[in-house]
């Protein structure tokens, strides 16, 4: 039955077009073909100025609307050292693209309008000018080179890799179908080897056990990290293609099979901080349940996410993790709080290389484990 | 001369016949002609043609055909992203099981389906409508007719051309019934998604089937491009020069040319990809653990693939939009009755635009692990392109100074693709400019990007010639009117669906997301994405609104009474209203001058064949 009436309809909106068509062609014919282009002429540059108008004052009205969407402005300044540069290289950007879609938008429409065909209107015969192709390449070239050499100054700083001597904290991010899995280096701040033929039930990320720098790295569910310090963040994949992508952050790159990836940077507003920079937007004031005036205000409740920005699979849109960013104090509190996976998981377990050893371990005196534990390894 | 017609302002103006038997010339073709071997019956005429006119027709209508499927599917994933909440249970019928009815009988559009939709869509776009339905069509129609060639070079090769793009289709078309689905893992297709059956179930026998297409697809553009290219280069008529060519004619040969050097680089990345698929090879796998099994792959890079698939690419971006460029130039130019202005610098910008785009392809994967350092290129070639995109935007807007500019279907839709190639180019050089791409990246800032620049843009391109040209493949005109009505709805359209996605993009939404609820980030757009569909599914009646135009036409069309209706200078309107096979029934045209003498001593336009006159200046 609908589809029926689905079909009936189009028929009927195929006849009107076709009689609309039948009875342009007919006024064409009343009105000669000549008067006919001619008021054309007149109605689509007419529409050509209207357009043109509509179209400035809509591109400016939205991009005012969402101001606070724009990188930089607004409620979403970057939470990172490095975003500022970024964002600061997005605003320049805008500014001299803003001006040429202005200039050009206007030149193409008016120009459309203002040089209509008209009765016994003549065009010029400009075929070409030399010297106006060298300016308006020279103009471009300029701008061009100007946000070049910026763009690769914010980024070359950005993208460079820590040095040995510089003090950071280095998390590993591991992607798989569909879930980001997050591991810390522990007190002894490395991370240990990885095979991922070891993977198994028990060892998502396939550490090596007999690794002892495996043995206090942490599995947190979140990431939580201090404000103001440098993070290395190593990313690495499990199955196919994804990408550690933090928003608020300004923070995105592939996790790859095979080849881990990095990403540095400093968070430099602490979750509190920036919610506190939300609830000055009228939009952040609204419960996060629009059903239950009661729910939490949506500043309140915001956290910084992590999400996934590669395709990867049918569950793509679903690789969440929170990210937390907290004074130092509270981050050394939180870890101090963490239980190795090792620890709390692994040993004493049949996929435990010291299992043999854990009661001589535990029952041996401090100074001994360390004696103990690389005789294991070896 | 005397039989040449003086200056007047309306048509005719030139007794076209008359001006080839005075300087035309004989080449014997029509001994030939006599008794067409080739076209003996229905079936040689009109399905295994050889006669480049017919196959255009052919490459056109299959472009539409898969326009109309392609947008269709688009229109089902963008009322999952606008509607969320809304059951598409009454889709069940046609989609199957693709729709999943729970018990409370809403339908929701299974995640894999969703994805399937979105690279079906891509694909089906980038390579079938966009590519071949674009360039395979006006390539095919306007080589010849606009050089003086009776036809392609080879045109058994040109009917090949048509009949492998065909069978791409089929094998396309049949994916979309397989049981686990087509392919879903994007258009680009990255490994290990796609080399991993296990990773997705559109990787099993869809993407078998999607590389098996794309492969006759490939064969089909690379005997089109060697035809085109050979016949652009020895079958020019007599004093048809290469800077007499139109530049139609210059975009479709270096479109050729492009992917003559950058789609053998496609099917070699897609052989990489099924020697690891079928044979345990690990060109692009390495170290994966997936469904509870550690595979053997060890020491491939999926990022080679992305390099070969983008040196590919982002020339394919070019091969879209060059063809509609050439035409444009064409169209504004015969429309505002003035020569395109410089055209020279127009022929070297197309140059420019066509070296530069096999040295920019790594900006696609600035994010994607390769070393940070070796961007630095890559950002500067990429923003080098936007000087000549802007001296052919600056180039186009100054043919409209100063013309008289007949407004119909075909120059609307000329003057709407350069305010889209603007828009579009513009959002470029952000994301060319890796710093801010960390950001923007894989966000719905570059869904915005490349469908105005590319998308609607070269639309917009093939509309305006379609209009322009449907006469000369129809022998009628398409009604204008609606045309215009076509032009409006879908300008003001197809902006309301793509402009706020810069929005949606600088907040931060990524691309490829089936559902935006499970991130406070991203879940802030519900009601600009009800915007954007609403939008989308207006703009798709529009072009209903074309289809019907055009079928219709086809057959009551308002007929063609002058050989030349547009008062254009080039070649093709000086073949008959029937234009049968080999173009012109006696001799050839002789070319005098360039394409663009529109508007020169007070003269409306000067057709290329007729000869300086007696103290013309400037003759070129
Ligand atoms: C001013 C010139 C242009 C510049 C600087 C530019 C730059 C870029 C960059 C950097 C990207 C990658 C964005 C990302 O994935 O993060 C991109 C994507 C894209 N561009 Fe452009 N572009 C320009 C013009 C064009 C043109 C003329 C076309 C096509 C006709 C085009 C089509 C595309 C397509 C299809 C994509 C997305 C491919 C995908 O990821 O699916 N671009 N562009
Ligand atoms: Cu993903
Ligand atoms: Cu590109």
């Amino acid at each position: 039955m609908t589809a029926l009436l689905a079909v009936l309809s189009l028929i009927l909106i195929a006849i009107i077009v076709v009689q609309l068509g039948k009875v342009s062609e007919l006024a064409r014919k009343i009105r000669g073909e000549e008067e006919m282009q001619l008021m054309v002429n007149r109605r689509n540059g007419a529409l050509s100025l209207l357009f043109l108008i509509v179209f400035l004052a809509a591109t400016i009205a939205s991009g005012l609307y969402y101001k606070n969407w724009f990188l930089g402005f607004g409620p979403h300044a970057s939470a990172s050292q490095h975003g500022g540069a970024l964002d600061n290289m997005f605003a320049v950007t805008l500014f001299f693209t803003g001006i040429v879609f202005v200039l050009t938008h206007i030149a193409l429409f008016y120009f459309a309008w203002r040089y209509q065909g008209r009765r016994g209107g003549k065009a010029e015969f400009l075929s070409h000018n030399n010297r106006l192709e060298v300016v308006w390449t020279l103009i471009p070239a300029v701008v061009m080179t100007f946000l070049v050499i910026k763009g690769l100054d914010a980024w070359n700083e950005v993208m460079a890799d820590v040095s040995p001597e510089e003090e950071y904290i280095e998390i590993e991010a591991t992607g798989m179908q569909f879930a980001w899995l997050l591991r810390y280096p522990g007190p002894d701040g490395k991370l240990g080897a990885r095979d991922y033929k070891k993977i198994s039930a028990s060892n998502p990320l396939g550490q090596d056990w007999t690794d002892t720098k495996n043995h206090d790295d942490i599995h947190p569910t979140e990431i939580v990290l201090p404000v103001g310090k440098k993070v290395r963040v190593r990313i690495t994949s499990r199955d196919v293609l994804h990408n550690f992508y933090l928003p608020h952050f300004r923070v995105k790159m592939d996790a790859v099979p095979g080849m881990p990836t990095y990403f540095v940077f400093t968070p430099s507003k602490t979750t509190e901080e920036y919610r506190q920079e939300l609830k000055n937007y009228d939009e952040y004031n609204v419960p996060i349940d629009p059903d239950d005036p009661e729910s939490l205000l949506k500043w309140e409740a915001f956290d910084y996410e992590l999400a996934c920005a590669e395709l990867c699979g049918k569950g793509h849109f679903s690789m969440k993790r929170l990210v937390k960013i907290v004074p130092e104090a509270e981050y050394q509190d939180w870890l101090s709080k963490q239980q190795s996976y090792y620890e709390s998981t692994i040993k004493g377990t049949d996929d435990d290389p010291f299992k043999s050893e854990t009661d001589a371990i535990s029952e041996a005196a401090p100074e001994e484990v360390e004696d103990l534990q690389e005789e294991a390894a070896e | 001369m005397a039989n040449v017609a003086t200056p007047v302002t309306t048509t005719p103006k030139y007794d076209e016949d008359l001006l080839i038997e005075e300087y035309g010339y004989d080449d014997h073709f029509h001994e030939h002609h006599e008794g067409d071997k080739y076209q003996a019956n229905f079936i040689t005429t009109y399905i295994f043609s050889q006669d480049h006119k017919i196959i255009a027709k052919q490459f056109l209508i299959t472009g539409m055909f898969w326009a109309i499927v392609g947008a269709l599917m688009s229109l089902v994933f963008r009322l999952q992203l606008g509607f969320p909440e809304e059951s598409l249970a009454w889709l069940k019928p046609v989609l199957g099981k693709w729709i999943v009815v729970n018990d409370a009988g809403v339908g929701t559009l299974a995640p894999e389906f969703y994805y399937a939709l979105v690279t079906m869509h891509g694909t089906i776009l980038v390579f079938f409508v966009l590519t071949a339905g674009l360039s395979g069509t006006f390539s095919n129609l306007l080589i010849p007719l606009q050089i003086g060639a009776r036809d392609m070079a080879s045109p058994f090769l040109n009917m090949l051309s048509y009949w492998f793009f065909f069978l791409a289709s089929v094998v396309m078309f049949f994916s979309l019934f397989l049981n686990t689905g087509p392919f879903a893992g994007g258009w680009t297709a990255y490994p290990p998604l796609s080399a991993l059956p296990q990773a997705s179930s559109g990787s099993g026998a869809g993407m078998t089937l999607w590389v098996v297409s794309l492969v006759f697809f490939v064969v089909s553009v690379l005997l089109g491009g060697i035809n085109y290219i050979t016949t652009v280069l020895n079958l020019r008529t007599k004093g048809m020069s290469m800077w007499r060519m139109p530049l139609t004619i210059w975009s479709f040969f270096i479109t050729a040319i492009i992917g003559l050097l950058s789609f053998p680089v496609l099917v070699s990345a897609f052989f990489l990809v099924v020697f690891d698929r079928e044979l345990n090879t690990s060109f692009f796998l390495n170290e994966i653990f997936i469904n509870n099994q550690a595979l053997d792959y060890a020491g491939g890079s999926p990022v080679l693939y992305q390099h070969l698939f983008w040196f590919f690419g982002h020339p394919e971006v070019y091969i879209i939009i060059l063809p509609a460029m050439g035409m444009v130039s064409e169209v504004l130019s015969v429309h505002s009755r003035k020569p395109i202005f410089g055209y020279k610098a127009m022929v070297f910008s197309i140059l420019a635009i066509a070296f530069l785009s096999f040295i920019v392809w790594a900006h696609h994967m600035f994010m994607s692990g390769v070393n940070p350092f070796i961007s630095n290129f890559f950002v500067v070639f990429t923003l080098i392109i936007a000087v000549p995109s802007a001296v052919k935007v600056f180039n186009w807007i100054a043919t409209l100074y100063g013309g008289n500019i007949r407004f119909n279907a075909a120059s609307l839709f000329g003057i709407g693709f350069v305010s889209m190639f603007i828009s579009g180019g513009l959002t470029g050089i952000f994301l060319g400019n890796s710093a801010i791409d960390i950001q923007l990246h894989d966000t719905y800032f570059v869904v915005a990007h490349f469908h105005i620049v590319m998308g609607v843009a070269a639309f917009f391109g093939m509309f305006a010639g379609i209009y322009n040209w449907f006469p000369k493949m129809y022998g009628r005109f398409m009604n204008d009117t609606l045309g215009k009505i076509h032009f409006w709805g879908t300008l003001v359209g197809a902006y309301a669906v793509f402009w706020p996605m810069h929005y949606l993009g600088m907040a931060g939404v990524p691309r490829r997301y089936y559902s935006f609820d499970n991130f406070e980030t991203f879940s802030h757009f519900a009601g600009l994405n009800q915007f954007i569909t609403i939008a989308a599914i207006v703009t798709f009646g529009f072009q209903i609104l074309f289809v019907i135009n055009f079928f219709y036409s086809i057959w009551y069309g308002k007929k063609m009474t002058t050989r030349n209706p547009w008062g254009a200078s080039t070649l093709e309107w000086t073949t008959p209203i029937k234009t049968g096979h080999g173009n012109w029934p006696g001799k050839v045209p002789t070319v005098q001058r360039w394409a663009y003498d529109y508007g020169k001593d007070g003269k409306e336009y000067i057709p290329q064949i007729v000869p300086a006159q007696e103290g013309e200046t400037n003759v070129h």
